[in-house]
Parts: C-alpha cells; structure tokens; sequence
C-alpha cells in the first residue's frame, strides 16, 4: 500500500501538466486529492502503529542482487508521511493559486508531485539501497524546483549550488550505507536494528559515521554546509515551504533519527551532532535577526529549527527524543504556515521586504490571522504547540545538566520570539506603507494551506492528545526504545517555564533593541569574516581551473595522442595483472595447422594487418583493416559461431562507410606530417605491446579447462523455459536482457551524441560564415 | 553522394531485399542465427548505401521518420514490456508468453530499432554536414 502510494503520486505527476492545460482552474484542487488520500490511509494506520505494530511490505526488485524495494511504517516514518502528504495537498492548492497563469504551472506540479513521491519514499524506505535512490531523487527534483525559475541566473546558480551540496552527501551516502551494510551484514533497517550487532564498538565505525554525519549535514544544512539553503529561497515560495521547512532539509534529520538507535550514543556522536547542532542554531538565530526579506528570515529560522533537531538526536536521551518528535511536528507547522503566509503577503502587497511592509492588517486580515497564530507557535508561547515543543527541549535539556548546550538554545529561542515579531508585529501592525496601500487579501487557495496548519499548531496546543500517541510512537522509533508521553499545556511552575518566561523577556528585549542588535551581529560578522558563499565560488573556481589544466594535458587535440593514452592505460592495467598474478603460461596446444580454409584465413588476416601498416594514405589503410575484419567474420563462420559472424560483417561494413565518410572531410595532410619518427616508432612498441598481452591473455584462457557448466545450462533451458532454439539470442534478450537493456541505452546515447556535436560545430560554423 | 549509374541501380534492387532480408532476420532470430542487433545493422546498411547512391535527402524523403524518432521509440518499446512482469508480481524483465509471441520478442524489435535509429542518425548528420 506504501508503494502503491508513491505510485499513484507519481502517476499524478506525470498527467498533471495535460491536466493543467485541460483544467487550469481546477487541476490543483484535483491533484491535491491524491496526497490527501495518501494522508487519509496514513491517518487510519495510525492507531495500529501506535499500538506498536510497524507496517510492513515488501516487493522485489534486484533479487540476484539482494536489494528489495522494502518499506516500513514506524512512529517515525508515518509522523514524516502524514507531514509529507498532509502538507502537500495544501501546497499544490497553494501553488496552484500562487502560479496562475505562470505558463509553466503543469510543470511546477510535475516536478513538486515527484519531489513528493520521492520523499514518502524516503522517509518509508527500509532496504539501505532504496533508501539511498529515494535520497538521491530528492535531491534531483529540488534541484528542479529551486531552479524552476530558469530565466533568471541566480536561480541557476542557487540550483546548481544546492544539487552539489546535497548531491556530494549523497555520494557520502552511499558509501556510508554501504558499509554499514557490510559492517552489520544485512541490507535493511530492521533487520540491521534486530541483529543485535553492536556497530559502535565495529572497525569501520569512525569510517561510516563521518559519511553519514556528511550527508545528514548536507541535506540538512548544518554549519557548515549552510550557504546553500538561504540561497536555496530563490525558489518560488511553495518549494520554499514545502522543501525548506517541512520536508527535504529535514531528511538528514531523519536519517539521523532513524540510525540513532544502532550509531548512537557514542562520544563521537554525541560532540559532532551537539556542537553541529548548536552551532547552527546560533548562527541561523542570528542571520534571521539581520534579515530583512520575510522569506530570509524564514529560511535563517529553519536553519535555526534544525540545529536544534540535530542538538537532540545528539544528546539522544529518552526525553531529547520526546522533545525532538514535539518540536519537530511543531516546526513543520507554523513554518509551512509562515512561508505560505509569507507568499501570500507578497502576492497581495507586491513585496517581502519588512522595511517596506507596514498595517497590512486592515487589508489581509485573514492572511494576518493565520500569521500571527503561526508566529506565536515560533516564539513559543502558550496556547500553541511550539510551546509544548520548547518546554519538551527545556525540560530535558535543563534536567540533563546540559547548561552549554541550554544556553545556545536559549539564545536561539529569544532570538526565535524576536523574529516572530519582527514577521507580524511591523509588517501588519506597523504603520501603513505605501506598499500596504494597494495590497489586497489572497483567494481561498493561498489561504487554505495557511488556515489549515496555523489551526492545527492552535488545536494541538490546546488538546495535546491528538498528536500524543503518534508523537510518543516517532520518539520511540527513534530512541529504539518504547517511550510514554504525556503532554500538557500546563505543568504547573518548573525549571522549564522559568526558562521559558526568561526567553519570552529576552526575546522582546531584542525586539525593542534590534537596532543595536543588528549592529552588533553586523559587528561580529566583521570580525569573523566567513563568507561561505565567496569560499563556494573560490572552490569552484579552483576545480574548474584543475580540471581544465588536466583535459588541457591529457586531451590536446590529436586524435593519435587520445589513443596513445587509452592503449598506454590498458596495458599497463592489463599487463601488470597478467605479470602480478602470474598469468604467463604456455597452454598445451599443437600449433600445427589443421584446416587448410583456416590457415589461408590466418595468412589473409596477416597480409591486411601489413597493409594496413604500409598505406600511404587513409583511406588503403581503411581497406586493408576492412580485409583483416571480413577475414574475422569467415573465421567465425568456419567455427561455427554464424551470430557472431553476420554481425561481424555487418559491423565490417558499417565501419567502412562511416570512415570513409569521416575521411572526406578530413583535411588532407601529406604523409607522416602528423607524427614524427620517435612517436612512430613509439607507436609501433605501443601496438606490438598490447597485441602481446591480448594475446598473452588468449593464451592464458585456453590453458583453463573448458567450463560448459553455462553452456549445458543455456542449451538445457534456452528451449524450455524462454522459448527459443537460437542460444545466443536467448541469452540476449531473456537470461541478459538486462544487460542488453544497457546496450542499447549507450547505442542510443551515442548516435544522439554524434548527432549533437556534429550540429553544434555546424551551428558554429554556419554563425562565422554569417 | 555519388553518381554512379552502377551503385544506384545496385540499390534500387538490393534495398528492398535488404530491408525484407533484416526483418527476416530479426524475425528468425529466436530460433536460427540472427537476432534484432544484426537485422538493424542490415537495414541500416542498406539505408546508408542509399544515402551514398542518392544523397541523404533522398534517403530522409524515403525513410519519412526522423532517425531520432525511430531511435527513441526503439527504447520504448524495449523499455515497456519489461514491466508487464508486474502484472503477475515478478521481477523487471521477467519474460512473459502469449504463444509464440513474447516480451522477449518485443524487446528483440526495440534493439532492432533502436540499432536502425542510432546508425542512421550518425550516418545522416555526417553526410548532411558535407553538404552544406
């Protein structure tokens, strides 16, 4: 059921741009069905799971490979499902308000639809190589989605900037993943949780936990691999509410969680994620005060939100875990609402800049509502449940005795009530600006989302019972352990609302003063002067001018020099293993000549090979070559092998008529120009030399005693069980259909290729004649 | 191209056959010598002499598709039936039979056009290229 929910979102995807063309108006409320009936069968699993039982299920998918595409729902992955598609119904309802008219929009659902089918598939994912695939096509459909706006050059570059950040992980990823396969010995989460392995005490620990950590902190922005997620904003605003709050940063989050029960626990888990944590929640906390674009300051706050994930998978105790699923479904929330109220603003007003922004309340007073419900969830303060989330962190934070740690949290909280004030207080209370003047509220599709997850932060507050069970079950799964939870608004007077009224009072102190607080941060930065943006650009500057100094060294433009190269690598790879394992024998075979067609064959194969080195011009050397290949294909013949021959033949054939012609457009040079007397001869001891090994290792072949293991399976099955008589064929398209699958890909991408170079030179071309 | 008398009436009758040769093959291919690889590289060839008898417009005007087209859907329908072992909850490319026709065979075709498109498309913009 969980593949067939990806499915169908991605079925979804794929007609949503015919039905936009079709259905403008209405093909958002339409698409937006799809997810909320994923949300809806994800809803009614929860009781069960709450119970204790995971679902399961699983379907092959590379069996001789022992990768299945295997899916389990825990607490853990159903809290991120029903965020995943609960949000998403509203965003694509969003979007499609938010994109009216924009002539891309069936495009912008195609991608965000992908994006949402490959992150459930992410979060659901229990074989470690579907886990990494789903990974991967996340970051590839953000990737499309930051870089929608495709005019515009920053958005490119932000894209590209995010792909490689969170790609690089990736690849950090799979190695990580596996070697935990390998260190643990199974494929799959659960079973890698059940076999009781004890990973943290294994050799390849350190190895695996750099590389997770790497793409953790990747994809989830951790300083300092941060840059990309404020630039990331670029997007338009329904990618920046759905990926960069409530879902894809989160995924290194998650996977955090998820692989906290086997990693963690550690010292070396514990100091990476804290001080990573920490460092972020700071810097993000203080950046969000800086800015002055809404969506800015959104993202600064994210970065924020996260740090303080990361600190509580750090940490990790029974009640971190408690406070990391409160805080996280708090988050998800009342950002998802911010970024959405945020959009909307700037719909209706034309602007996100605060300073322009000023008694937006009279005109957007719906829009307002939902913000200011929103902001309070952020600053913590009761009703919401960003209260109940922040006493969560407090209270264990604060009972574990880890007062470095709770007073970066502080910080960063106060900072959280600045910035909330900063997003309603001005903009809607202020006075009113001109740009206020000619703002107008948003239709029923951009406030929906809003109304929806401002509501819920509301409800959950005052009834913590709802979300109670499944927040105690995604605790658990992440602690790996069965955790209670019991959750009320009110506790009466503890250490926790202490610190929260100390953070309320710190945080309208900053407001008042963010004047001087802006200055002072902007102090800070001068003195630190770390511009992870310009480093970015200086790495990227340097790796080009690498890789252009190596293609310059390797590849200059002579054909003869490219193949110098290749056949040199060979030999040296093929001649040092023939010469390392000792693969030099003489087989047992007579060299008598027993076939007389044969052995003319042999002779007719030599004397096109010595022609061949005796042309004077290209086009002798062509035929003399093409004598010594129709030689091969009688070869073939006469041995009983008629597939292999006819496509010998015609591959004969075909070489001729395309080099003869290539050969007239070649420029014609007199003879021997093109190499000196040194490269020719070095030419000649290349040939001889690789020839030698190829043969040596021909040699070596026919020593081994014929193994017909395969070739008594293939003649017994060939007929039976795939219908065909003609073995060779049986095996290419059926037993190795796979592999011809691949065949016939780079057949493709070749002639697609030489298709396309052979263009873009004409283009040129044509462009200087003009 | 090339105006000899000899090639192009050497064409005119060897085409067809060639064409009806490789379809031949292809077909064949499941039980006897031949196959959808070696049937794209005849046609192909028997296109190509085409080309060089009477010049690549000729060629295109008679072929009608572009060799993109061809190629493309070559590896659709090399791709699809693969998944018609889904069906039945068997792996990708698990082969499935309805007598004498199976996805195998299908899969054989998508070579076979894949192989025409391919060739055809390098053979094309090669020779375009010298004529302008």
């Amino acid at each position: 059921m969980i593949l067939t929910a990806i499915l169908a979102i991605i079925l979804a995807a794929f007609i949503a741009p015919t039905l936009n063309r079709v259905l403008p108006a209405l093909s958002h409320w339409l698409l937006a069905l799809v997810p909320l009936s994923a949300a809806y069968w994800f809803a009614i699993q929860v009781p069960g799971v709450v119970a204790g039982v995971p679902v399961l299920e699983s379907t092959s998918w590379a069996p001789s490979l022992g990768v299945a595409l295997s899916f389990r729902l825990d607490g853990l992955s159903l809290l991120f499902a029903l965020l995943i598609c609960g949000i998403g119904a509203f965003i694509l309802i969003y979007s499609g308000g938010y994109l009216r008219g924009h002539p891309r929009e069936g495009r912008f659902h195609l991608f965000i639809m992908a994006f949402m089918a490959a992150m459930l598939g992410l979060v659901t994912a229990d074989d470690l190589i579907s886990l990494f695939v789903f990974w991967e096509l996340t970051s590839i459909t953000s990737f499309m989605l930051i870089g929608f706006n495709n005019e515009d050059a920053r958005s490119r570059r932000s894209a590209i900037q995010a792909l490689m950040v969170t790609g690089g992980g990736g690849m950090a990823l799979l190695a990580g993943l596996v070697l935990l396969g390998m260190a643990s010995g199974e494929w799959s989460l659960t079973a890698i949780a059940a076999s009781g392995t004890d990973l943290r005490t294994h050799a390849l620990y350190p190895v695996l936990l750099v590389l997770l950590l790497l793409a953790a902190f990747t994809k989830s922005a951790q300083v300092p691999f941060h840059f990309w997620l404020p630039n990331a904003m670029d997007a338009p605003t329904p990618v920046s509410a759905y990926l960069h709050s409530a879902t894809m940063v989160k995924a290194g989050v998650y996977l955090l969680a998820r692989l906290n029960p086997t990693l963690g626990g550690t010292e070396p888990w514990f100091w990476a994620l804290t001080i990573a944590g920490g460092v972020t929640a700071l810097w993000g906390s203080a950046m969000a005060l800086r800015s002055t674009d809404l969506k800015k300051i959104l993202a600064y706050t994210t970065l924020m939100a996260l740090g303080v994930l990361v600190l509580l998978v750090g940490i990790g105790s029974d009640g971190a875990m408690k406070a990391f699923a409160g805080f996280l479904l708090a988050h998800a929330l009342y950002k998802g609402a911010l970024f959405m109220g945020a959009g909307s603003v700037d719909h209706g007003s034309g602007t996100r800049n605060v300073g322009e922004l000023g008694g937006l309340w009279a005109k957007m007073p719906a829009t307002g509502l939902f913000i200011a419900i929103a902001a309070l969830s952020m600053a913590g303060l009761p009703p919401m449940l960003g209260f109940l989330g922040k006493e969560l962190i407090y209270e264990d934070v604060f009972g574990g005795g880890q007062y470095v740690a709770l007073a970066a949290l502080l910080l960063a909280n106060s900072s959280m009530v600045a910035a909330a004030g900063i997003l309603f207080l001005k903009p809607f209370l202020g006075v009113p600006t001109k740009a206020a003047a000619g703002a107008h509220e948003s239709g029923p599709a951009l406030l929906a989302g809003p109304a929806l997850l401002a509501g819920l932060s509301l409800l959950f507050g005052l009834w913590p019972a709802l979300p109670q069970g499944l927040l105690a079950a995604a605790a658990s799964a992440a602690r790996g352990a069965p955790l209670e939870l019991d959750l009320h608004l009110w506790h009466g007077l503890t250490p926790a609302l202490g610190l929260s009224a100390v953070t309320v009072a710190l945080g309208v102190g900053l407001y008042a003063g963010l004047t001087s607080a802006r200055t002072l941060l902007a102090g800070v930065q001068r003195v630190t002067r770390i511009d992870h943006d310009k480093a970015w650009d200086c790495l990227l500057s340097l790796l080009d001018r690498l890789a252009g100094r190596v293609a310059g060294w390797l590849q200059d433009g002579l054909l003869h020099r490219y193949l110098a190269w290749i056949f040199s690598g060979i030999l040296f790879l093929l001649g040092t293993t023939l010469a390392v394992r000792g693969g030099l024998v003489w087989p047992g075979i007579s060299l008598e000549v027993e076939d007389a067609l044969g052995g003319s064959l042999a002779v007719l194969m030599l004397g096109g090979t010595v022609g061949a080195i005796r042309a004077h011009s290209r086009m002798e050397a062509v035929l003399a070559l093409a004598i010594t290949g129709m030689s091969v294909a009688l070869f073939f013949l006469l041995f009983s092998a008629p597939d292999v021959g006819i496509t010998q033949l015609m591959v004969e054939t075909l070489s001729a008529i395309i080099l003869v012609l290539i050969m007239a457009k070649l420029p014609l040079l007199p003879p021997g120009s093109d190499r000196s007397h040194r490269v020719a001869i070095f030419h000649g001891f290349l040939a001889i030399g690789l020839g030698g090994v190829v043969s040596a290792i021909l040699l070596a072949a026919l020593d081994q005693p014929l193994a017909l293991g395969l070739s008594r399976f293939f003649g017994d099955t060939s007929l039976l069980e795939a219908h065909g008589r003609n073995v060779v064929n049986v095996i290419l398209v059926d037993f190795r259909g796979f592999d011809t699958l691949g065949e016939i890909t780079v057949i493709a991408t070749a002639g697609l290729g030489v298709f396309a170079l052979l263009r873009a030179r004409m283009g040129k071309s044509k462009g200087r004649k003009a | 191209m090339m105006e000899s008398l000899i090639l192009r009436t050497g064409v005119r009758l060897l085409l067809p056959l060639m064409l009806l040769f490789s379809i031949f093959i292809l077909w064949r291919g499941h039980n006897e010598p031949g196959g959808g690889f070696v049937g794209g590289l005849i046609c192909a060839v028997g296109f190509a002499l085409h080309a060089i008898a009477f010049g690549v417009k000729a060629m295109r005007d008679m072929l009608r598709i572009d060799p993109r087209t061809i190629l493309g859907t070559g590896l659709l329908v090399g791709i699809t039936p693969g998944f018609l072992g889904a069906l039945s909850d068997e792996p990708y490319m698990t082969a499935q039979w309805l007598g004498a026709l199976g996805t195998p065979v299908l899969f054989d075709i998508g070579v076979y056009l894949v192989v025409v498109g391919a060739i055809l498309a390098m053979v094309q913009t090669l020779m375009a290229e010298g004529e302008d």
